[in-house]
């Protein structure tokens, strides 16, 4: 059975130039970056040639603006900390996703507030307006929502925390080659991202500091990367990275994004239209282009997937019961779903390489697994 | 990606005996839209022998519960109505091979819908809603109950609030009722007796008998009844006189075969210990 992958945000394959240009590294260009003779000078030169892909990428100024992490969420904490270190004095912090070391400083006596989002999902601009305070240490807001790709105007949300003094922190995972970038245009001091989500592998990240940032290391250790991040440099990722970053930015700025959006509302269109009690998630009008979000009423998505699974197909769902936490999709309560919706929605999340038929092969089967599903729940006869 | 068993999966795929039994003779429903999963059991009963002689369930949750739900039905067909009320959330489980520790809750809800239709049966068949007391509800998030906690932990030897979460959904969500979680785990799961306490400081020949009597309730209340209410029983004292204190044993207790051991080895010991070394209890 041929497997058609619809879940591009929760993670993608490593690119087959990616990993062309990743190979050298491991046998024969194997260098400590650190170490003086010309085999670590060939280390030294590959992760400078990356760092300026990632740079370039992002619309960063300046390459040394890029430190290479493990994974978003080192970038993640690496932010958090070293602005909560930076500043001292200040105990405040602005959020708009429950991130774990944000529990953390919680529990050591900071304010941590949640900035929630309306049924669209969209950004509660004029909450955050009231909660921006004079020692605000951080605002930190995700790019765009992992679940519905909603994306939040990121641009105004950093000049308002700017304004206030306080420095300002974005996950863009999910941007990453969707959108075309230019942070050197904003007042974003501070951008994480991951390797995975645009075909580089697992285990690679970055961190965006922008020149004049306030940073406090996180990862303590050696001198690598300007003493800003501990630990022998993981040359052959890094250069995965690099070589992804450069993909990335070519398809942001191509044709790929509007045959992506293409497809996506065609699956989009064709659902809502075929199967009765389904709704769309998320602002249609400001959406990363390779997501769509719909609910199916009166069932549960984790069931939905299970039978998905028998065509192939791959998709994730924001229902409680996909996750080892049994916790319910914070984004569907906070979006106001109403509850006969709130469990049963999936996310499909295409790729550049989606085609028409895996789409419509999803138009044709998943119709009859909703009236499937619907025939054996006791609250089908609440449904059109 | 769950580790369902093949089992889960063939229930999960061609689910047996899904609807609703028209004129049912017991209904037992659990769960709610707003919850995420929800079970209605309705069963056909045989008055004379009381045999489940047919059982259909609609489900709405994951892949575990349609497969919960659909092999309980199995696994009940035939069987009396006393013989079914013993089957356990681990009976439903092993009968599936097995489930995901995190999906545990979903063979509990089975077990709640079977106990609500023994009630709905023996109340005439008026459909019963499997209900927590509301009184006592420690996770508002999923409305499980004190009650329904303390029964998952002693069914299943749950030693952690993660455990507590995987088998009842307590403390899933919001995660604010996991410090309840954990003196609930602490009281259930912990033999030891309380420190003595400050009534001691008086000799009991001393006391007045309105004294003795408040002090023994007060002994009964904080240390004795919680500890018989898990095993869903509890004790009234009936009389002092002396030294010698009357109680009498209600609910599960009454009748237990442990009676004896718990007057004595547990009702008397603890009032000694807290109260008078040289109290006496008797069954009254």
């Amino acid at each position: 059975m041929k497997l058609i992958y619809l879940d591009n945000n929760a993670t993608t394959p490593v690119d087959a130039a990616v990993f062309e240009a990743m190979k050298p590294y491991f046998v024969e260009k194997y260098g400590n970056a650190s170490s003086m003779y010309p085999l670590a000078a060939e280390s030294h030169h590959a992760m400078d040639k990356a760092r300026k892909q990632v740079a370039d990428l992002l619309g960063a100024a300046y390459a040394d603006e890029i430190i290479f992490t493990g994974c978003a969420t080192e970038s993640d904490n690496t932010a958090i900390f070293s602005a909560v270190r930076s500043f001292p004095n200040k105990k405040h912090i602005i959020t708009s996703a429950i991130l774990h070391p944000l529990r953390y400083l919680e529990s050591q006596g900071y304010k941590i507030d949640y900035i929630g989002v309306d049924k669209q999902g969209r950004f509660d601009m004029a909450q955050y307006k009231e909660t921006l305070r004079d020692d605000t240490a951080l605002v930190t807001v995700m790019w765009a929502n992992n679940e519905t790709g909603t994306i939040f105007p990121i641009a105004e949300i950093a000049r308002l925390a700017k304004a206030h003094g306080a420095l300002f922190h974005t996950d863009a995972v999910q941007v990453i080659g969707k959108l075309p970038l230019d942070v050197k245009n904003t007042q974003i001091d501070m951008l994480s991202l991951s390797g995975h989500k645009f075909n580089a592998p697992k285990g690679v990240g970055a961190l965006y500091v922008r020149r004049g940032t306030r940073f406090t290391e996180f990862m303590m250790g050696g001198h690598q990367e300007k003493a800003r991040r501990g630990g022998t440099e993981n040359i052959p990722y890094i250069v995965g990275l690099g070589k992804a970053a450069e993909l990335a930015k070519a398809r942001a700025e191509g044709p790929a994004l509007a045959k992506m959006a293409a497809l996506r509302d065609r699956l989009q269109e064709g659902l809502l239209a075929k199967i009765p009690d389904s709704k769309l998630n998320g602002d249609p009008n400001h959406r990363v282009p390779n997501t769509v979000n719909i609910s199916f009423g009166y069932i549960e998505g984790e069931a939905i997937l299970m039978h998905l699974n028998e065509y192939g197909i791959c998709a994730s769902s924001g229902s409680a019961c996909t996750s080892g936490s049994l916790e319910p999709s914070h984004v569907m309560r906070a979006m106001g779903v109403d509850f006969q919706f709130a469990h049963g929605s999936v996310r499909f999340s295409l790729s550049e390489d989606t085609t028409q038929e895996e789409v419509d092969k999803v138009l044709e089967v998943l119709p009859g697994i909703i009236e499937n599903l619907r025939k054996i729940s006791p609250f089908a006869r609440l449904a059109k | 990606m769950w580790d369902y068993t093949d089992k889960v999966m063939e229930h999960f795929r061609h689910p047996r005996n899904v609807g609703a039994i028209e004129n049912a003779d017991a209904t037992g429903q659990v769960g709610s839209l707003v919850c995420g999963d929800a079970l209605k059991l309705t069963l056909k009963i045989n008055k004379e022998t009381e045999v489940i002689e047919d059982a259909k369930f609609e489900t709405f949750g994951c892949a575990s519960a349609i497969a919960s739900s659909s092999v309980l039905t199995e696994m009940i067909k035939g069987k009396t109505l006393a013989q079914a009320a013993k089957i356990t959330n681990q009976d439903i489980a092993d009968e599936l091979g097995s489930l995901p520790a995190e999906k545990m809750h979903c063979s509990v809800m089975g077990m709640e819908a079977l106990e609500a239709a023994v009630q709905s049966y023996r109340q005439g068949g008026k459909p019963v809603v499997f209900e927590q007391e509301a009184e006592k509800i420690v996770c508002h998030c999923f409305n499980v109950s004190e009650e329904a906690i303390i029964k998952a932990i002693r069914t299943n030897h749950l030693t952690t609030v993660e455990e507590v979460t995987f088998y009842t959904k307590a403390g899933g969500a919001c995660g604010k009722c996991k410090g309840d979680i954990q003196k609930i785990l602490d009281k259930v799961n912990s033999c030891s007796t309380p420190a003595a306490t400050d009534t001691k400081d008086k000799k009991f020949a001393e006391l007045t008998i309105v004294e003795k009597i408040k002090r023994i309730e007060k002994v009964l209340e904080e240390d004795i009844r919680p500890q018989l209410n898990m095993d869903g029983g509890s004790v009234e004292l009936v009389d002092v006189n002396g030294w010698i204190v009357k109680v009498r044993l209600v609910g599960m207790c009454n009748g237990c075969l442990a009676a004896d051991a718990t007057l004595k080895g547990f009702i008397e010991r603890t009032l000694k210990e807290k109260i008078d070394s040289d109290i006496v209890v008797e069954k009254a």
